[in-house]
């Protein structure tokens, strides 16, 4: 029996390993420009999103409506050729009020995931 | 078949390997992402492996004390079908007298995911657990002698569609669990094995979803990846003697998910008298193999 579980703390570690070194995930959005939920003084010229892992850009892509659900025309966002885990969207000239961000990502490991969050641009 | 026509017919079939869709990954539903809870039944089919799952349980009601060492792996076999095979190496030190060890009951399960809605971060699956007769130490330990088939409901919802103006409610998920034991035979050495009704349920608080979904509260790792929650499980007797006598414990925690594997770690406090005394602990290694293994043991057998 003991011989069994130092089997399975063997392979648990290697699984640990394998996992901490592997180079494929889905992505998690990280942390977005505006902030998710903020108040920005001043209207954005872009939207910056920052994911925990490469994106593929022909599946990622990002929306902005407002807050009374209408799409506001943007072009198409682009993926960062220096950091394929940041995605851009450039921004037309916002006016005050609430916006909704939705994106949608596609990791290098073809997981898709998706969220969205709201931002203010104040008055 | 004309040679150029086998060939337009094997590229074809060989379209979906060499060029990878998107695919969808373990436990979301939507924005959400529901973890492996610990205690309870996810309500989603993934590739995953729990390795292992340490418990130091109550003080039993003789006074015994028991450490279990838990392995689960789950396969799908179609992105919305799969199984689990799983396992407990059990230790136990009887009042007064010399301690046991030895394996559990094998048990298997069998599930089909047949709903899931992202606008309402909402799934639920329907599966058949089966606890088989004679796999452990059935003398020693009192693994069972027979084979109980269990018959369930898992569902989960995540609570993202409220409205904005409840902003803080909108990391709440709930999943739960719901089944009925059908044992083979009704009474094992004299003791009745009655049919029981199983329920329990996850109170969720996802932090990962209040930072990147809500509002950036400005938590740093590993705080932006955790999940406080509460489980809840009980079984109630319904016949042979038993009627309406039930175990069941309350178990809280936190769960950190990463983006390969996830670690978590409860308390156990006995709800009812059956449930023993004193406190216990459980801890938990999880990994997700379809993030580990994409390409290959991480992808459904048949239908990706």
């Amino acid at each position: 029996m003991r011989r069994h579980l130092v089997s399975l703390a063997l392979l648990a570690g290697a699984l640990a390993i394998g996992a901490a070194t592997s180079a494929w995930a889905h992505a998690f959005l990280d942390h977005a420009s505006p902030a998710v939920g903020s108040t920005v003084a001043a209207a954005p010229a872009e939207l910056q999103l920052f994911f925990t892992q490469e994106l593929e850009p022909a599946f990622s892509g990002v929306t902005l409506s407002s807050g009374d659900g209408r799409a506001i025309a943007t072009g198409a966002a682009a993926i960062d050729p220096q950091n394929r885990a940041e995605m851009v969207l450039k921004l037309p000239p916002l006016a005050p009020g609430h916006y909704r961000v939705s994106w949608h990502a596609v990791s290098v490991d073809t997981h898709r995931t998706e969220g969205a969050f709201t931002f203010d641009v104040q008055p | 078949m004309q040679p150029n026509r086998l060939a337009a017919a094997a590229a074809l079939t060989a379209l979906p390997l060499l060029i990878p869709l998107p695919a969808q990954p373990h436990g979301f539903a939507g924005e959400r992402f529901f973890p492996a809870t610990l205690l309870t039944d996810d309500p989603f089919v993934a590739d995953e492996m729990s390795l292992p799952t340490f418990t130091i349980n109550p003080t039993g009601t003789d006074g015994s004390r028991q450490f279990d060492l838990d392995v689960d792996i789950s396969k799908r076999l179609t992105p919305d079908i799969g199984i689990t095979l799983g396992d407990t190496w059990e230790h136990v030190r009887p009042k007064g007298m010399p301690s046991v060890t030895g394996l559990g009951t094998f048990h298997t399960e069998l599930d089909w995911q047949f709903f899931t809605s992202a606008p309402h971060e909402a799934t639920a699956m329907v599966g058949l657990h089966s606890s088989w007769a004679h796999t452990g130490r059935v003398q020693a330990l009192g693994a069972d002698d027979f084979t109980t088939l269990s018959p369930l409901l898992d569902f989960g919802k995540g609570f993202g569609d409220l409205p904005e103006s409840l902003p803080w409610l909108r990391p709440v998920a709930v999943t739960g669990n719901l089944s009925l034991d059908f044992p083979t035979k009704t009474e094992s050495a004299g003791n009745p094995n009655p049919n029981n009704f199983n329920y329990g349920f996850a109170f969720e608080y996802s932090l990962e979803y209040l930072q990147h979904h809500v509002k950036d509260v400005g938590l740093a790792p590993p705080f932006d990846h955790m999940v406080p929650l509460v489980e809840v499980s009980f079984s109630t007797a319904l016949n042979r003697g038993m009627s309406g006598q039930t175990i069941g414990t309350v178990q809280p925690g936190v769960i950190w998910s990463g983006q390969y594997m996830q670690v978590g770690a409860e308390a156990i406090i006995p709800a009812t008298r059956q449930a023993g005394h004193g406190y216990g602990a459980l801890v938990q290694l999880h990994f997700y193999l379809d993030d580990i293994f994409p390409n290959s043991f991480g992808r459904p057998l048949f239908g990706e």
